[in-house]
């Protein structure tokens, strides 16, 4: 078993705090607790319910809204994971990254000072280093999907390279995929070690454990693995790949969320959640703040602790921006594209 | 500058729903409403008006005319005058007005919810998204009853005029669930809203004329207790359904005792929440959300008692506590609200003076550390932990946002404190197992049961009490019977109908001339023969005049102890129906190897014909067969609800019954009245006909040698109507039928309301009992029962 080491001290120097005012301590990879599972249980119908209920009981108007999509624009990871990527649209993609919304529109809603700019920007390895060229000068961090991403089934030995490699190339964060056949056997203790073993090849890089959980059967599954992801040093949990037929839904959001309340009240650590796949509109980003803020509070709207995986997402908020500005609905061709 | 600074914090800004049109609809009135009386708009005879206020603000909103005794005759005799028209219409005509009902309040839902939001303080997004919807949902569901009656209930008619009173927590959802049923079985309704919410239902008036609802088939008056009284006792209505405090409630049964009408109440509840250790304690959390801080808490079936497992209490109130500092109060036409304001000064203050009383009694109070906005009636949603049943808050309904929360050990003792209250309104059962989950349900004491889900409703499954929270159904099939009554009724007698007629001496009919020895019958408790308490005994004199023998004068003593040993025989509840079948098939034998003795007593005491005796006894061997034929048959049925939910309609036994049997009828009335309740899965305490009481006493011997346990049946002798009125005042009896005067129907409905004890009594009005079509059948069954309905979600 590989034991607990805390990278804490290493992780000081590579990773500057932004938003808050002081740095978050970076989670560390925790002894392995079965006992911390084994109690673990979601009623599925209860879940949907709550979920079914956070956008109807919460809701943010006018200049809210405008403030509450800027500070969803801040926590994307924008995306480009396609068998077409080349430096080129990748170039584009982060251009967008640094000025996600046009300036005069940033100006009309009274931020133009706000130097806004997505949370990362999110590509294969072949493209990482593209991507940190067209970012230099900013503190937009690469992410690198990774250990044979999207499906995973690949020697671990591969695997851990793939991570090493693409910290060397540059990537600030690895999105790794977790094996899911570990969870659907009930391998607790190889899910563990492979999750650590992920965590000390990134070195000095963020984690985000992806879960695939569309692929995981059960929302019980989805909460166990959330919590040993975490005891394994996750800096983030995330839903899933894009890849799967069933992809971020707020049902398994707000499973994973509860896990990381539970593993915080346990431990003290924040652990970090990005929801991926299938979130293309505004309302739908606010649906999954709300629910952040209402299941986690306010630190966890902020892109040290939460990401959204999304490509299209940002078309749609720039719409709705204008809309709000304008009064006129907004047309997507109006709007730079990545 | 603003978004900027939003942006660094993040909260919610305000969200107001427009109410625009609302007020246009209520400037356009004038802000003064009339009377809904026979298709028109009148202003009150009594020429009293009263006024409505938002409770948010306390503005003023609408003068509202308040319905004075003349005014109720007006209403009742608009109803009773369109009564003919409308039940001789089709039911697909029916169904076509309450179709076009249902569609008018969706076209016009948003104005119901903003409008009723005003008027109750209720946020928007319940009214938006729980009530209006389930407005509709009913009336569509009826209009499919409407449609569906003549086949699906042939046996039966509409029972008339109805009088609906309601209650101010769901004002129109209330208003659906009265009005919706009484037109499908082709009534005609006088519906009064509750005084501080009488908005949405005069807007359903005016619907009603929309669609063009016949004038007279709805008829809305406003006001308070008053014209509600006048209602209750109003001798042109043949139903009341009332839905409100069991103090009303009682106060109503009373009223209308021996009055012939029929009667539904839904009355208060302090419905349990059980947590067992097992479950998904985040769910449960918002479970109990929706259970108590749902409507301000102002829900009969709230879940207010949290009943937690000692092992994960502490974890538990934890996180109700860190849920409820997220709770937001305020404009109830705030979108982003989850507990708006409390619906008028009066109920804050009884609300504020139980949590005083809980305080002063040592339980240990939680609020948010927030303050609730102070231009209105606002509460704060409270928590109490540290609370044991002895206390106030334990015990009364408090109809706020108030938790009161207990520990229990084993789930034995959840299921005791669950059922240790007068209530029987809801549960909530919250585990991973379904093996405990389905083991607790049928224990406890309640018309619902949500298992991992709570405050869940739909048209489709009926809604109820046990106990004191009243009793009839609404929704679903078993709530259609509070509606419509058995056409065979109208042809009951004015006076007993006896089987036979005295026309012979005993002595020509070869009775055995040496004289009897001196049988002693005695009463029946507990599966053995007892002496009356008192030393007393009555002469039982035959047709010929002479004395045939001596009962036991039955007394209080003798009531409690047969009551007693009824409760002790619980178990016979539980045993399968075959089990039952079984019992009363060897009843059956066991009757008929002694069939020449039944005979024989029969003719002795009524000096009937041998043919006729030998028709009576054949007659009662055919019961117990049917009834042991339905007792592994009449079962319960799944209803269509929501989504991923299997909803169990359960019949389940009233508990104990008292039987206060025919007089007229010595075997086949007391077989006819006390078997199929005994098939049903209750224990029976039994008083035999007093003229005739033999055949019962005789019966024993029978019970004795058919493997009846003990105490299933006991049977007392004596005066029928002083042991009614013992059995009618007695609170640990669940429910009497009475078939005998009308005087003694009054007693048993007025003395039974101190419990609500389920009454079914004859009003003076005689069966056949030789008739099958009075004296056997499906209704037997229906009241020997009552419906639980067991929400069951699912989906892994």
């Amino acid at each position: 078993m590989i034991l607990a080491k805390d990278n804490h001290r290493q992780m000081k120097n590579n990773v500057k705090p932004k938003e808050l005012t002081e740095a978050p301590a970076r989670v560390p990879i925790l002894p392995l607790d079965l006992d911390a599972i084994k109690g673990i249980r979601v009623n599925r119908s209860a879940v949907e319910r709550r979920a079914a209920t956070l956008g109807t009981r919460r809701t943010v108007k006018k200049e809210w809204q405008a403030a509450w999509l800027l500070r969803a624009i801040s926590c994307i990871d924008l995306t480009t994971l396609a068998g077409d990527d080349t430096p080129g649209n990748v170039v584009r993609l982060c251009a967008k990254a640094r000025q996600p919304v046009r300036q005069d529109l940033m100006e009309s809603l009274g931020v133009g000072e706000l130097k806004l700019h997505t949370g990362a920007v999110c590509v294969y390895h072949n493209l990482i280093e593209t991507a940190v060229d067209a970012l230099k000068g900013t503190d937009i961090p690469v992410a690198a999907v990774s250990t044979g991403f999207p499906a995973g089934q690949i020697s671990m030995k591969q695997k851990l390279s793939e991570i090493r490699e693409s910290v060397r190339s540059g990537a600030k964060e690895i999105d790794i995929v977790i094996s899911r056949a570990h969870v659907l056997t009930g391998k607790w203790e190889k899910l563990y070690e492979e999750m650590a073993a992920f965590r000390e090849a990134c070195g000095p890089a963020h984690v985000k454990a992806i879960l695939a959980t569309g692929e995981l059967a059960t929302l019980t599954n989805v909460a166990k693995a959330s919590h040993i992801c975490m005891m394994a040093g996750a800096d983030f949990i995330k839903t899933s790949t894009g890849k799967e037929s069933v992809n971020a839904t707020l049902p398994v959001s707000l499973v994973m969320v509860r896990a990381i309340r539970e593993y915080y009240e346990r431990t003290g650590f924040k652990v970090g959640f990005k929801p991926a796949g299938g979130i293309r509109s505004a309302k739908q980003s606010l649906e999954w703040l709300i629910l952040m803020k209402e299941e986690l509070g306010n630190d966890w709207l902020r892109p040290e602790l939460f990401r959204f995986g999304a490509s299209s997402l940002l078309t749609d908020i720039e719409r709705q921006l204008e809309h709000y500005a304008t009064g006129r609905y907004s047309a997507a061709y109006r709007h730079p594209m990545s | 500058m603003k978004i900027r600074k939003i942006y660094d914090t993040m909260e919610y800004g305000p969200a107001p729903e427009s109410r625009a049109a609302a007020d246009e609809w209520l400037k356009a009135r004038n802000n003064e409403f009339q009377l809904f009386v026979n298709g028109q708009w009148e202003s009150p005879k009594s020429k009293k008006y009263f006024e409505s206020f938002n409770p948010a603000n306390k503005e003023f909103l609408a003068r509202i005319a308040e319905a004075g005794k003349k005014d109720v005759d007006r209403a009742v005799s608009a109803a009773r005058k369109a009564l003919p028209a409308w039940a001789a219409l089709s039911g697909h005509a029916r169904a076509r007005y309450l179709y076009a009902l249902a569609r008018q309040v969706q076209k016009h839902s948003r104005l119901f919810a903003v409008l009723e939001s005003l008027d109750n303080g209720k946020p928007i997004r319940e009214t938006r998204d729980i009530d209006i919807p389930l407005v509709a949902r009913h009336f569509y569901h009826h209009a499919g009853w409407a449609q569906l009656r003549d086949t699906e209930l042939p046996d039966y008619k509409e029972v008339g005029v109805v009088g609906q009173i309601i209650p101010w927590n769901f004002p129109l959802l209330m208003l659906a669930w009265k009005i919706a049923p009484a037109l499908a079985m082709g009534n005609t309704v006088v519906l009064k809203p509750a005084e501080f919410t009488s908005l949405t239902a005069l807007l359903f008036a005016e619907i009603c004329q929309n669609v063009g609802l016949p004038a007279g088939v709805v008829n809305i008056i406003t006001g308070a207790g008053e014209t509600g009284a006048a209602m209750a006792q109003h001798k042109g209505i043949d139903k009341i359904a009332f839905t409100g405090s069991t103090e009303v409630g009682r106060i109503i049964r009373k009223a209308t005792a021996g009055s012939g009408k029929k009667l539904s109440l839904e009355l208060g509840g302090k419905s349990p929440f059980i947590v067992f250790e097992d479950s998904d304690l985040d769910s449960v959390v918002e479970g109990v959300v929706d259970a108590i801080w749902f409507n301000q808490g102002q829900v009969c079936c709230a879940g207010s008692r949290l009943l937690v497992q000692e092992s994960v209490a502490k974890k538990l109130y934890k996180k109700i506590r860190t849920r409820m500092e997220k709770l937001r109060v305020g404009n109830p036409l705030d979108k982003g609200i989850d507990i708006g304001a409390i619906v008028a000064p009066v109920q804050l203050k009884t609300i504020e003076e139980l949590v005083q009383k809980g305080v002063d009694q040592g339980a240990s109070l939680w609020q948010p550390s927030w303050a609730c906005p102070t231009e209105g009636y606002f509460y704060p949603p409270t928590l109490f932990t540290e609370v044991s049943p002895a206390h106030v808050i334990a015990q009364e309904e408090i109809f706020g946002p108030v938790l009161v929360a207990m520990t229990f050990r084993t789930p034995a003792e959840a299921v005791a404190l669950a059922n240790n209250t007068r209530y029987g309104l809801a549960a909530s059962i919250w585990t991973e197992n379904i093996n405990l989950a389905l083991d607790i349900a049928p224990k406890v004491k309640a018309g619902t049961v949500w298992i991992n889900c709570t405050n869940v409703f739909d048209a489709a499954s009926g809604f109820g009490g046990y106990r004191e929270s009243g009793f009839g159904r609404e929704g679903g099939k078993e709530g259609l019977y509070e509606y419509v009554k058995l056409k065979v009724e109208e042809g009951f007698q004015n006076k007993p109908v006896r089987l036979g007629k005295a026309r012979v001496k005993a002595e020509e009919n070869g009775l055995p001339a040496l004289p009897s020895i001196d049988r002693t019958p005695k009463m029946y408790i507990g599966g053995k023969q007892a002496r009356p308490d008192g030393g007393y005994s009555t002469a039982v004199k035959g047709a010929n005049g002479h004395i045939l023998g001596e009962v036991g004068e039955g007394n209080r003593k003798d009531i409690r102890n047969a009551v007693e040993a009824a409760h002790a025989a619980r178990s016979w509840a539980g045993t399968t129906g075959h089990a039952k079948a079984q019992v009363l098939y060897f009843i059956a034998e066991n009757l008929a190897a002694r069939g020449q003795e039944f005979v024989h007593r029969i003719i002795q005491m009524t000096g009937c014909s041998p043919e006729d005796a030998q028709k009576e006894v054949d007659a009662s061997i055919e019961r117990i067969f049917y009834y042991a034929a339905v007792a592994d048959k009449y079962d319960g049925a799944v209803h269509h609800t929501v989504s991923r939910n299997v909803t169990l309609a359960m019949p389940e036994p009233i508990g104990v019954i008292a039987v206060i049997c025919p007089d007229e009828s010595p075997l086949l009335g007391f077989i006819s009245t006390v078997i199929p309740a005994i098939a049903m899965g209750n224990r029976v305490v039994a008083v035999p006909s007093a003229s005739f009481p033999l055949s019962a006493t005789d019966f024993y011997q029978v019970l004795d040698t058919s493997d009846v346990p003990g105490g299933v049946l006991n049977i007392v002798t004596g005066d029928q109507d002083d042991l009614a009125k013992v059995l009618a005042n007695h609170d640990d009896v669940d429910g009497i039928w009475y078939f005998g005067s009308q005087a003694g129907s009054q007693m048993v409905e007025h003395d039974s309301a101190e419990n609500m004890k389920r009454t079914w009594v004859s009003h003076g009005k005689y069966r056949d009992w030789a008739n099958p079509a009075h004296g056997v059948g499906e209704v037997f069954l229906r009241m020997a029962t009552q419906v639980k309905n067991i929400w069951v979600p699912y989906g892994e």
